[in-house]
């Protein structure tokens, strides 16, 4: 299947998939006006990828800000995740969050408590 | 207020490029006040929720109310306590009873209350038209950990004038 890479501007993230690895990662700012036409390319391809033949995938989390349209936009890419994960592939989530960033640590504690994967809390210097 | 503690004030037309100048602007003043990276990022959070509630929810004052009235004002300030994030425009009258009561809701709830709000109306809520879902102010309640301190005076025959003041320590 295709994969996904989409450059990060100062107002939306980067999103990236590495076959290799199978590890898709969001990185940087997510604060678009739009935030449903942003999101919508990425909920394309984890839809495709449920009914794919990959085998699993781990999503790293990394973002420095997001705003509260990207907030629900993020829920359904982790529902997809769920539904990825009801297809028997293996999905790993990890959460990262700046040291002193109690806020995202408990943005990342919200999702945790309202998608059935575990996520990995992963304390880092900076993103 | 004195005028030195003013870190950035605006009435006019919201665009996206202002919105993002904004952003700019304070995040440099907050550089060079050597600010702590958790303040910067809330001051940063809510600014974005609050130019961006701005710019989704414009409704222009009447016509005859003159043509240079401005659309909207943003004000920064900086005090002894912290910051004031502070906004100002204009709302249809049929709209003030449901924002009121959404406010003095998230008013009356304490910070654990308005987390578990935050979290419901994320898991539950349906995404409004412009993508909101009715999140943002709850998410500004809840970053800032004080209450909102807000007003309407009436403008004309069915507008009112919304301020809303966002303090951030």
């Amino acid at each position: 299947m295709d994969s996904i890479n989409i450059e990060g501007t100062p107002k939306t993230p980067t999103v990236k998939f590495d076959e290799q690895s199978g590890v898709l990662v969001i990185r940087g700012r997510s604060i678009p006006e739009n935030s449903i036409d942003f999101y919508k390319p990425l909920n394309d391809w984890l839809d495709a990828y449920a009914e794919g033949d990959g085998q699993g995938l781990t999503l790293n989390m990394e973002l420095e800000y997001f705003n509260t349209s990207s907030s629900k936009c993020i829920l359904d890419v982790f529902k997809k995740l769920e539904n990825i994960s009801k297809q028997g592939k293996r999905v790993a989530v990890k959460w990262h969050y700046e040291e002193d960033d109690e806020d995202m640590l408990e943005a990342g504690e919200d999702y945790d408590a309202i998608i059935d994967i575990e996520f990995e809390m992963v304390k880092v210097e900076e993103i | 207020m004195e005028k030195k503690n003013i870190m950035l004030s605006f009435k006019g037309e919201m665009s996206t490029d202002l919105l993002t100048s904004i952003l700019q602007i304070i995040e440099n003043k907050l550089d060079r006040f050597g600010e702590s990276s958790k303040v910067k990022k809330r001051m940063f959070n809510i600014m974005v929720e609050c130019l961006q509630n701005l710019h989704h929810h414009i409704t222009q004052p009447a016509k005859d109310a003159g043509k240079d009235m401005p659309s909207v004002i943003v004000m920064v300030a900086k005090n002894l306590t912290g910051y004031s994030i502070i906004t100002g425009n204009f709302v249809e009258d049929k709209e003030v009873g449901d924002l009121k009561n959404r406010l003095e809701e998230i008013n009356s709830m304490n910070s654990e209350e308005v987390k578990q709000l935050y979290k419901s109306v994320l898991a539950e809520g349906k995404m409004s038209e412009k993508g909101g879902g009715g999140l943002g102010m709850i998410d500004i309640a809840r970053k800032s950990g004080e209450k909102l301190d807000f007003g309407f005076i009436p403008f004309g025959e069915d507008k009112s004038f919304f301020s809303l003041n966002v303090k951030v320590k």
